[in-house]
């Protein structure tokens, strides 16, 4: 008789254990696969931004040469630039520019100076009387058909031209500081964020100082104070059914609540500010309410022993503690409100603003609703202003965030 | 601390027929008990049979759990603290507590310390805050161990040293009355023992209540022992006289191990 084993040194004990063995690898590798899968998408989505986004910080400029010295152009002393401009204009600058262009470029490559080139110049002469004592090589953008064609496409009949002027050196991409600090135009060489960018930053603002304290200090009140009755589960389930209420929703209860309050703020960041709070609050409650919960009961005991009252405990230690995940959930509500689009559309945030918001009330724009209105435009040059914008965007993104997880690990504490 | 001329014989703390009930159930049976102010009591029980529940009734820490009911009356030196009047607040300054999980806040231990006497106003300056920390300190046998690293977050002790800080802590707002729950249940033999040294040498100076398993531990450390069983209290008196000469049957078997 064959001796007998003991169970666990048996061959089939052995067999099953190799299995667990392989399903154990089997799931790391599935794992693995779906974290390189993401790795992927994510570097593909970043590497097709940059790319194109590149482009747009750049605009097709033409270098034209102004002698000064032949023609007679004063600024008087003790002019503001808006009255130093006029005086300029009506000197004839915008002529002595034109020329100037046509001299240097040619009769062809004179007109594609944009109508607008000579403030560029008025500016610059504003700024500096000095230079209308010689001769000066002024930057400046190339209209956008000559843009276009310079890019490859456009129309047929200006890339002649446009090969001619870059092969002397006239025309060139140059990158676009002015990108950050201009507003919305409809000529894409003149296009520039800053407008949408201030809007967002207004409204996330709004957006923050509403949504945060309302939902931590719902979030407290309903584990630290509510009674547990039916109310309280009315309430807590309205509140999960908000955190999934379509944004567009939000955008109508804003237009027929908010701007019939405030009739005259439509496209103001502080109407769409409140919009976007009413939305990112049941993210901040409910991230809240579970942070709080999180919180060992020993500390709330240890402090109340101690002979804290309620309130104390609760800023002295609930709070403190569930901070961290609270500042999580104001991550994620965040940056939904600054991703979002269709409730800003209700409002009137989707108007043309060409000039930045000087105020929570002033018409603004922003970032994505900026995105999506150029993504429509019809202009070649405006394909690669739109992945800038998205760099932008994004970019704002990672910074809001970045301060946020940079505050909740400065109060993220161990027990 | 024990100053007036009756205290040597008035019990400082009294309950008479004091149930409390979760809901529906009843926990702790009509307990009636006198807790000395000069000597260790220990509440000692199978596990389930209340005792713990009784013992925070007397600092009213039931009160957070929603559904906890009390009746009878608890007097605190001749006060009800149940009654309309008590403030909360001041009767937990009074009747501090320990916990059976060392629960030190996630703040250096000098925060730990100072944090009672701060919300009181015990303490008019930093100078005399430093003060309280160091005298609770080095009466908790922990300000040796301690002492130089003051700012080091207090969970990064040991367990045992937790829980001297935490005993440390509740003598920080200098009560009256000390109640502890299987202080020990957390921790190995040596912490134990230092414990339960400490424990002593807090003797006469607080009334102590320790709620605990071990019935060598309440014969090592208490001078009364009450022993309860299925929320009743079955036999309280001298701890000398429980554990050698019970007078119930069921005393005598838990006493013996037959059950528990």
């Amino acid at each position: 008789m064959s001796e007998t084993l003991a169970p666990t040194r048996t061959p089939a004990f052995e067999a099953r254990l190799r299995k667990r063995y392989a399903a154990e690898r089997r799931f790391k590798l599935a794992g693995l696969g779906a974290i390189l899968f993401s790795v992927a998408v994510l570097v593909f989505l970043l590497g097709t931004m940059l790319i194109n986004g590149a482009g747009g910080f750049q605009r097709a400029t033409l270098k034209v040469p102004v002698d000064f010295t032949t023609v007679a152009l004063t600024v008087p002393q003790g002019l503001d630039q808006a009255a130093a401009m006029r005086t300029l204009e009506s000197q004839g600058l915008p002529e002595v520019v034109s020329f100037a262009a046509e001299q240097a470029l040619g009769a062809d490559g004179g007109a594609q100076i944009g109508a607008d080139g000579w403030r560029i110049v008025a500016e610059q002469l504003a700024a500096n009387p000095e230079l209308l004592r010689g001769r000066h090589e002024f930057v400046l953008p190339a209209s956008e058909d000559l843009a276009s064609a310079f890019s490859g496409d456009g129309q047929a009949e200006l890339q002649p031209l446009a090969r001619r002027l870059a092969a002397e050196g006239k025309l060139s991409n140059d990158f676009d500081p002015g990108f950050l600090t201009r507003s919305d135009a409809t000529d894409p060489q003149q296009v520039g964020i800053w407008g949408a960018l201030k809007g967002s930053m207004l409204t996330m603002l709004v957006t923050l100082s509403l949504a945060f304290p309302i939902g931590v200090l719902a979030a407290l009140y309903l584990e630290e104070y509510a009674p547990k009755n039916r109310w309280t589960d009315v309430i807590e389930v309205s509140i999960n059914n908000l955190a999934a209420v379509p944004s567009i929703i939000f955008g109508l209860l804003g237009l027929a609540v908010f701007l019939w309050m405030f009739p005259n703020m439509r496209s103001a960041p502080l109407i769409g500010g409140m919009t976007l709070a009413l939305m990112t609050m049941p993210v901040i409650v409910i991230a809240g309410r579970n942070a709080i919960k999180a919180v060992p009961p020993s500390i709330r005991d240890g402090a109340m022993a101690l002979g804290a009252s309620p309130i104390q405990v609760v800023f002295h230690h609930v709070l403190p503690l569930a901070l961290p995940g609270i500042l999580t959930g104001t991550i994620i509500g965040m940056a939904r409100a600054l991703g979002e689009t269709a409730p800003l559309l209700m409002i009137g945030m989707r108007a043309f603003v060409a000039t930045p918001p000087d105020g929570f009330t002033d018409p603004a724009t922003v970032l994505p609703v900026q995105i999506f209105l150029w993504s429509d435009e019809i202009d070649r040059g405006f394909v690669e202003r739109t992945s800038a914008a998205i760099i932008v965007l994004l970019l704002f993104l990672l910074l809001m965030n970045g301060v946020a997880i940079y505050l909740r690990n400065r109060f993220e504490k161990k027990w | 601390m024990v100053t007036e001329e009756t205290s040597a014989s008035a019990p400082k703390m009294c309950t008479r027929d004091v149930s409390v009930f979760y809901g529906e159930k009843k926990a702790v049976d009509t307990v009636s008990i006198d807790i000395p102010r000069e000597f260790v009591t220990a509440f000692i029980g199978p596990s389930g049979c209340g005792k713990s529940t009784f013992l925070r009734a007397l600092n009213r820490m039931n009160d957070t759990i929603a559904s906890a009911r009390v009746e009878g009356t608890i007097e605190l030196d001749g006060e009800d603290i149940y009654r309309s009047k008590m403030d909360v607040v001041q009767l937990r300054a009074r009747v501090g507590m320990v916990f059976q999980k060392p629960n030190p806040f996630p703040k250096s231990i000098f925060e730990n310390i100072a944090y009672g006497p701060r919300i009181h106003g015990l303490a008019a300056n930093k100078a005399e805050l430093e003060t309280i920390v160091e005298k609770s300190l080095r009466r908790a046998g922990l300000w040796d161990e301690v002492k130089d690293r003051l700012n080091d977050s207090g969970t990064a002790l040991s367990g045992g040293q937790q829980q001297r800080l935490c005993i440390a802590r509740a003598i920080a707002v200098q009560p009256e009355v000390i109640l502890m729950d299987e202080p020990c249940s957390a921790l190995d033999p040596i912490a134990t023992a230092k414990i339960e040294e400490l424990i002593d040498e807090l003797r006469g100076r607080y009334a102590i209540v320790i709620v605990t398993h071990s019935m060598q531990q309440a014969a090592r450390v208490s001078q009364r022992t009450a022993f309860f069983h299925l929320g009743r209290m079955v036999e309280y008196g001298h701890t000398s006289d429980i554990f050698t000469n019970p007078r119930e049957e069921r005393t005598k078997d838990y006493i013996t191990g037959r059950y528990g």
